[in-house]
Protein backbone atom coordinates (compact mmCIF):
# COMPACT_ATOMS: atom_id res chain seq x y z
CA UNK A 1 0.00 0.00 0.00
CA UNK A 2 0.81 3.48 -0.93
CA UNK A 3 -0.43 6.86 0.30
CA UNK A 4 -1.38 9.37 -2.11
CA UNK A 5 -2.27 12.90 -1.38
CA UNK A 6 -4.76 14.38 -3.24
CA UNK A 7 -6.45 18.07 -3.70
CA UNK A 8 -10.35 18.17 -4.43
CA UNK A 9 -11.31 21.93 -5.64
CA UNK A 10 -15.13 22.89 -5.42
CA UNK A 11 -16.15 25.53 -7.29
CA UNK A 12 -19.62 27.09 -7.56
CA UNK A 13 -21.01 26.45 -11.28
CA UNK A 14 -19.67 29.81 -13.46
CA UNK A 15 -23.50 31.01 -14.00
CA UNK A 16 -24.47 30.63 -10.79
CA UNK A 17 -24.71 33.94 -8.33
CA UNK A 18 -21.69 33.35 -5.52
CA UNK A 19 -22.66 35.88 -2.67
CA UNK A 20 -19.40 34.64 -0.88
CA UNK A 21 -16.78 35.71 -4.22
CA UNK A 22 -19.38 38.96 -4.53
CA UNK A 23 -18.70 39.87 -0.51
CA UNK A 24 -14.56 39.34 -1.19
CA UNK A 25 -14.97 41.32 -4.09
CA UNK A 26 -16.83 44.15 -2.51
CA UNK A 27 -14.13 44.18 0.36
CA UNK A 28 -10.69 43.74 -2.39
CA UNK A 29 -12.39 46.85 -3.77
CA UNK A 30 -12.65 48.67 -0.91
CA UNK A 31 -9.08 48.29 -0.04
CA UNK A 32 -8.13 49.69 -3.24
CA UNK A 33 -7.72 46.76 -5.42
CA UNK A 34 -10.31 48.14 -8.22
CA UNK A 35 -9.07 46.00 -10.78
CA UNK A 36 -10.37 42.73 -9.57
CA UNK A 37 -13.09 41.98 -11.97
CA UNK A 38 -13.86 38.39 -10.96
CA UNK A 39 -14.19 36.49 -6.86
CA UNK A 40 -15.04 33.17 -7.15
CA UNK A 41 -14.98 31.28 -3.67
CA UNK A 42 -15.00 27.65 -3.79
CA UNK A 43 -13.62 24.73 -1.35
CA UNK A 44 -10.36 22.99 -0.96
CA UNK A 45 -10.09 19.29 0.25
CA UNK A 46 -7.40 17.89 1.37
CA UNK A 47 -7.12 13.93 1.06
CA UNK A 48 -4.37 11.02 2.42
CA UNK A 49 -5.64 7.88 0.06
CA UNK A 50 -4.36 4.39 0.73
CA UNK A 51 -4.21 2.49 -2.24
CA UNK A 52 -2.00 -0.80 -4.49
CA UNK A 53 -1.15 1.82 -6.96
CA UNK A 54 -2.31 5.62 -8.20
CA UNK A 55 -5.17 4.30 -10.45
CA UNK A 56 -6.96 2.86 -8.07
CA UNK A 57 -6.93 5.73 -5.73
CA UNK A 58 -7.23 8.54 -8.44
CA UNK A 59 -10.57 6.46 -9.32
CA UNK A 60 -11.83 5.98 -5.76
CA UNK A 61 -11.07 10.25 -5.32
CA UNK A 62 -13.43 10.76 -8.61
CA UNK A 63 -15.77 8.54 -7.00
CA UNK A 64 -15.93 10.46 -3.88
CA UNK A 65 -15.39 13.72 -5.57
CA UNK A 66 -18.88 12.90 -7.45
CA UNK A 67 -20.77 10.97 -4.68
CA UNK A 68 -20.02 13.48 -2.04
CA UNK A 69 -17.44 15.99 -2.18
CA UNK A 70 -19.49 17.95 -4.82
CA UNK A 71 -22.99 18.31 -5.83
CA UNK A 72 -23.39 18.10 -9.20
CA UNK A 73 -26.31 20.55 -9.49
CA UNK A 74 -24.85 23.34 -8.25
CA UNK A 75 -20.50 22.56 -8.33
CA UNK A 76 -17.97 21.79 -10.45
CA UNK A 77 -15.40 19.53 -8.90
CA UNK A 78 -11.74 18.92 -10.10
CA UNK A 79 -8.97 16.37 -8.71
CA UNK A 80 -5.54 16.73 -8.34
CA UNK A 81 -3.23 14.41 -7.65
CA UNK A 82 -0.17 15.82 -5.45
CA UNK A 83 1.90 13.16 -4.76
CA UNK A 84 2.90 9.77 -3.00
CA UNK A 85 3.84 10.06 0.49
CA UNK A 86 6.57 8.14 1.24
CA UNK B 1 -65.20 3.19 13.85
CA UNK B 2 -62.79 4.52 15.70
CA UNK B 3 -60.04 7.02 13.64
CA UNK B 4 -57.00 6.24 14.92
CA UNK B 5 -54.23 9.13 14.73
CA UNK B 6 -51.70 9.14 12.61
CA UNK B 7 -48.40 8.53 13.79
CA UNK B 8 -46.15 11.29 12.41
CA UNK B 9 -42.41 10.23 11.91
CA UNK B 10 -39.31 13.10 13.04
CA UNK B 11 -36.39 12.02 12.18
CA UNK B 12 -33.77 13.77 14.63
CA UNK B 13 -30.15 14.39 13.09
CA UNK B 14 -27.14 15.24 14.84
CA UNK B 15 -27.46 19.22 14.75
CA UNK B 16 -31.36 19.15 14.04
CA UNK B 17 -32.26 22.31 15.60
CA UNK B 18 -36.67 22.07 14.62
CA UNK B 19 -37.19 18.40 15.81
CA UNK B 20 -38.84 18.93 19.16
CA UNK B 21 -40.89 21.79 17.30
CA UNK B 22 -42.21 19.90 14.65
CA UNK B 23 -42.98 16.67 17.42
CA UNK B 24 -45.06 19.16 19.15
CA UNK B 25 -46.61 20.50 15.87
CA UNK B 26 -47.91 16.90 15.25
CA UNK B 27 -49.63 16.56 18.74
CA UNK B 28 -50.85 20.12 18.54
CA UNK B 29 -52.75 19.08 15.23
CA UNK B 30 -54.31 15.88 16.32
CA UNK B 31 -51.55 13.17 15.18
CA UNK B 32 -49.22 10.85 17.60
CA UNK B 33 -45.42 12.13 17.35
CA UNK B 34 -43.03 9.34 16.86
CA UNK B 35 -39.72 10.38 17.20
CA UNK B 36 -37.09 8.58 15.18
CA UNK B 37 -33.61 8.65 14.99
CA UNK B 38 -30.50 8.94 12.45
CA UNK B 39 -28.32 6.24 13.55
CA UNK B 40 -31.50 3.65 13.13
CA UNK B 41 -32.66 2.25 10.47
CA UNK B 42 -36.28 2.14 11.55
CA UNK B 43 -39.03 3.66 11.12
CA UNK B 44 -41.06 2.66 13.55
CA UNK B 45 -44.12 1.93 11.60
CA UNK B 46 -45.07 5.93 10.99
CA UNK B 47 -47.41 7.06 8.00
CA UNK B 48 -45.43 9.94 7.40
CA UNK B 49 -42.05 11.37 7.17
CA UNK B 50 -41.02 14.92 8.45
CA UNK B 51 -36.81 15.86 8.04
CA UNK B 52 -37.05 18.76 10.37
CA UNK B 53 -34.85 21.91 10.56
CA UNK B 54 -32.05 22.87 11.59
CA UNK B 55 -28.08 21.80 11.07
CA UNK B 56 -27.57 18.41 10.36
CA UNK B 57 -23.78 17.29 10.97
CA UNK B 58 -22.93 21.15 11.35
CA UNK B 59 -24.05 21.21 7.91
CA UNK B 60 -20.55 20.96 7.05
CA UNK B 61 -19.44 19.68 3.43
CA UNK B 62 -22.71 21.08 2.06
CA UNK B 63 -26.31 21.89 4.10
CA UNK B 64 -27.50 18.03 4.00
CA UNK B 65 -24.56 16.78 2.13
CA UNK B 66 -24.12 14.07 4.75
CA UNK B 67 -26.98 13.50 6.63
CA UNK B 68 -28.38 12.07 3.35
CA UNK B 69 -26.27 9.26 3.84
CA UNK B 70 -27.46 8.67 7.27
CA UNK B 71 -28.69 5.16 7.93
CA UNK B 72 -32.28 6.06 8.65
CA UNK B 73 -32.18 8.21 5.17
CA UNK B 74 -32.08 4.70 3.08
CA UNK B 75 -35.60 3.42 4.63
CA UNK B 76 -36.91 7.26 4.19
CA UNK B 77 -36.09 7.00 0.35
CA UNK B 78 -37.80 4.04 -0.01
CA UNK B 79 -40.78 4.86 2.09
CA UNK B 80 -41.09 7.66 -0.27
CA UNK B 81 -41.03 5.24 -3.14
CA UNK B 82 -43.65 3.64 -2.12
CA UNK B 83 -45.62 6.80 -2.38
CA UNK B 84 -45.88 7.67 1.49
CA UNK B 85 -45.63 11.10 3.06
CA UNK B 86 -42.54 12.70 3.29
CA UNK B 87 -42.24 16.77 4.44
CA UNK B 88 -38.80 18.28 4.55
CA UNK B 89 -38.30 21.51 6.31
CA UNK B 90 -35.46 23.69 6.03
CA UNK B 91 -32.63 21.49 6.37
CA UNK B 92 -34.57 18.90 5.79
CA UNK B 93 -35.94 20.37 2.38
CA UNK B 94 -31.93 20.88 1.97
CA UNK B 95 -30.90 16.93 2.44
CA UNK B 96 -34.52 16.02 0.44
CA UNK B 97 -32.62 17.78 -2.17
CA UNK B 98 -29.21 16.34 -1.40
CA UNK B 99 -30.62 12.80 -1.87
CA UNK B 100 -31.90 13.24 -5.24
CA UNK B 101 -35.71 13.18 -3.82
CA UNK B 102 -36.23 16.46 -5.33
CA UNK B 103 -34.70 18.67 -7.73
CA UNK B 104 -32.22 21.63 -7.36
CA UNK B 105 -30.37 22.93 -4.09
CA UNK B 106 -29.89 24.98 -1.75
CA UNK B 107 -27.04 27.85 -1.68
CA UNK B 108 -26.02 30.92 0.79
CA UNK B 109 -29.12 33.63 0.87
CA UNK B 110 -28.24 36.19 -1.74
CA UNK B 111 -27.66 38.90 1.26
CA UNK B 112 -25.10 36.73 2.35
CA UNK B 113 -27.14 37.55 5.74
CA UNK B 114 -29.38 34.86 7.78
CA UNK B 115 -32.97 35.62 7.20
CA UNK B 116 -35.56 35.14 10.30
CA UNK B 117 -38.62 36.94 9.76
CA UNK B 118 -43.12 36.02 8.98
CA UNK B 119 -43.11 35.70 5.05
CA UNK B 120 -45.87 35.57 2.77
CA UNK B 121 -46.50 32.40 0.44
CA UNK B 122 -48.37 31.94 -2.56
CA UNK B 123 -49.69 28.25 -2.86
CA UNK B 124 -49.21 26.86 -6.26
CA UNK B 125 -50.90 23.99 -6.21
CA UNK B 126 -53.36 21.76 -3.25
CA UNK B 127 -51.91 18.16 -4.91
CA UNK B 128 -48.93 17.62 -2.12
CA UNK B 129 -49.44 16.07 0.89
CA UNK B 130 -49.65 19.05 2.59
CA UNK B 131 -51.06 20.94 0.78
CA UNK B 132 -54.54 19.24 0.17
CA UNK B 133 -56.40 21.68 2.36
CA UNK B 134 -55.19 24.59 0.48
CA UNK B 135 -56.39 26.28 -3.10
CA UNK B 136 -54.02 27.61 -5.48
CA UNK B 137 -53.24 31.35 -5.13
CA UNK B 138 -54.24 31.74 -1.70
CA UNK B 139 -51.58 33.34 0.71
CA UNK B 140 -50.58 31.74 3.87
CA UNK B 141 -48.22 33.54 6.44
CA UNK B 142 -45.47 30.89 8.19
CA UNK B 143 -41.69 32.00 9.42
CA UNK B 144 -38.38 31.59 7.49
CA UNK B 145 -35.28 31.31 9.18
CA UNK B 146 -31.89 30.41 7.16
CA UNK B 147 -28.38 31.45 5.76
CA UNK B 148 -28.99 29.13 3.00
CA UNK B 149 -32.38 29.05 1.75
CA UNK B 150 -31.48 30.19 -2.00
CA UNK B 151 -32.57 27.33 -4.10
CA UNK B 152 -31.42 27.10 -7.52
CA UNK B 153 -31.14 24.96 -10.25
CA UNK B 154 -29.85 23.78 -13.12
CA UNK B 155 -31.39 25.47 -16.41
CA UNK B 156 -33.43 21.50 -17.26
CA UNK B 157 -34.15 21.14 -13.47
CA UNK B 158 -35.93 24.52 -13.70
CA UNK B 159 -37.43 23.67 -16.73
CA UNK B 160 -39.36 21.03 -15.81
CA UNK B 161 -40.10 22.54 -12.25
CA UNK B 162 -42.19 24.87 -14.16
CA UNK B 163 -43.50 22.96 -16.96
CA UNK B 164 -44.81 19.78 -14.47
CA UNK B 165 -46.09 22.16 -12.18
CA UNK B 166 -43.87 21.09 -8.98
CA UNK B 167 -43.74 24.58 -7.34
CA UNK B 168 -45.91 24.03 -4.01
CA UNK B 169 -45.01 27.64 -2.55
CA UNK B 170 -43.60 31.23 -3.99
CA UNK B 171 -42.59 34.18 -1.71
CA UNK B 172 -45.14 36.21 -2.60
CA UNK B 173 -46.89 39.81 -0.76
CA UNK B 174 -49.74 39.56 1.78
CA UNK B 175 -51.96 39.71 -1.36
CA UNK B 176 -50.21 36.94 -2.84
CA UNK B 177 -47.97 39.20 -5.52
CA UNK B 178 -45.09 37.14 -6.71
CA UNK B 179 -41.72 39.57 -7.37
CA UNK B 180 -38.30 40.10 -6.31
CA UNK B 181 -38.82 42.75 -3.31
CA UNK B 182 -40.31 39.62 -1.64
CA UNK B 183 -37.85 36.87 -2.38
CA UNK B 184 -36.34 36.81 1.14
CA UNK B 185 -33.10 35.02 -0.07
CA UNK B 186 -32.43 34.95 -4.17
CA UNK B 187 -34.03 31.83 -4.85
CA UNK B 188 -35.03 31.41 -8.24
CA UNK B 189 -38.62 32.25 -9.50
CA UNK B 190 -39.26 32.98 -5.89
CA UNK B 191 -39.24 29.24 -5.06
CA UNK B 192 -39.95 28.59 -1.21
CA UNK B 193 -41.12 24.69 -1.92
CA UNK B 194 -41.11 21.78 -4.06
CA UNK B 195 -42.73 18.76 -4.54
CA UNK B 196 -41.88 15.67 -6.59
CA UNK B 197 -43.76 14.24 -9.20
CA UNK B 198 -46.61 12.05 -7.16
CA UNK B 199 -46.81 15.17 -4.92
CA UNK B 200 -45.68 13.30 -1.85
CA UNK B 201 -42.58 14.44 -1.09
CA UNK B 202 -42.26 17.92 -0.51
CA UNK B 203 -39.70 20.42 0.98
CA UNK B 204 -39.85 23.86 1.72
CA UNK B 205 -37.73 26.44 3.21
CA UNK B 206 -39.88 28.12 5.61
CA UNK B 207 -41.65 26.64 8.81
CA UNK B 208 -44.77 25.32 9.39
CA UNK B 209 -44.04 23.70 12.53
CA UNK B 210 -43.21 27.33 14.40
CA UNK B 211 -46.77 28.60 12.90
CA UNK B 212 -49.51 26.26 13.84
CA UNK B 213 -50.17 27.99 17.59
CA UNK B 214 -52.24 31.42 17.71
CA UNK B 215 -50.36 32.24 20.57
CA UNK B 216 -46.61 32.27 19.61
CA UNK B 217 -47.46 33.96 15.74
CA UNK B 218 -48.90 33.09 12.85
CA UNK B 219 -51.11 30.29 12.11
CA UNK B 220 -49.97 29.50 8.57
CA UNK B 221 -48.65 25.92 8.95
CA UNK B 222 -51.73 24.61 10.41
CA UNK B 223 -53.20 23.59 7.12
CA UNK B 224 -50.19 21.69 6.39
CA UNK B 225 -49.94 19.72 9.02
CA UNK B 226 -53.38 19.31 8.94
CA UNK B 227 -53.36 18.10 5.31
CA UNK B 228 -49.97 15.77 6.38
CA UNK B 229 -52.46 14.27 9.03
CA UNK B 230 -54.90 13.14 6.79
CA UNK B 231 -52.50 12.17 4.13
CA UNK B 232 -50.85 9.90 6.03
CA UNK B 233 -54.15 8.11 6.85
CA UNK B 234 -55.13 7.80 3.28
CA UNK B 235 -51.35 6.23 2.61
CA UNK B 236 -51.00 8.52 -0.29
CA UNK B 237 -50.56 12.02 -1.53
CA UNK B 238 -53.35 13.23 -3.87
Amino acid sequence: MTTFAFEVLVSLKEGLSDPQGKAVGSALSALGWTNVSGVRVGKHIALDVDAPDEVTATAQVQEMAQRLLSNPVIEDVRVLEVEAKP
Amino acid sequence: MTVRAPRIGVVTFPGSLDDRDALRAVATMGGEPVPLWHAERDLRGVDAVVLPGGFSYGDYLRCGAIARFAPVMEDVVAFAGRGEPVLGICNGFQILCESGLLPGALIRNRSLRFVCRNVWLRVETSLTCVTNDLTPGEAIQIPIKHGEGQWVATPEQLERVESESLVVFRYASRAGIVDDAHNPNGAMHNIAGIRNEAGNVVGLMPHPEHAVDPDVGPTGGQPLFASLLRAALVGTAT
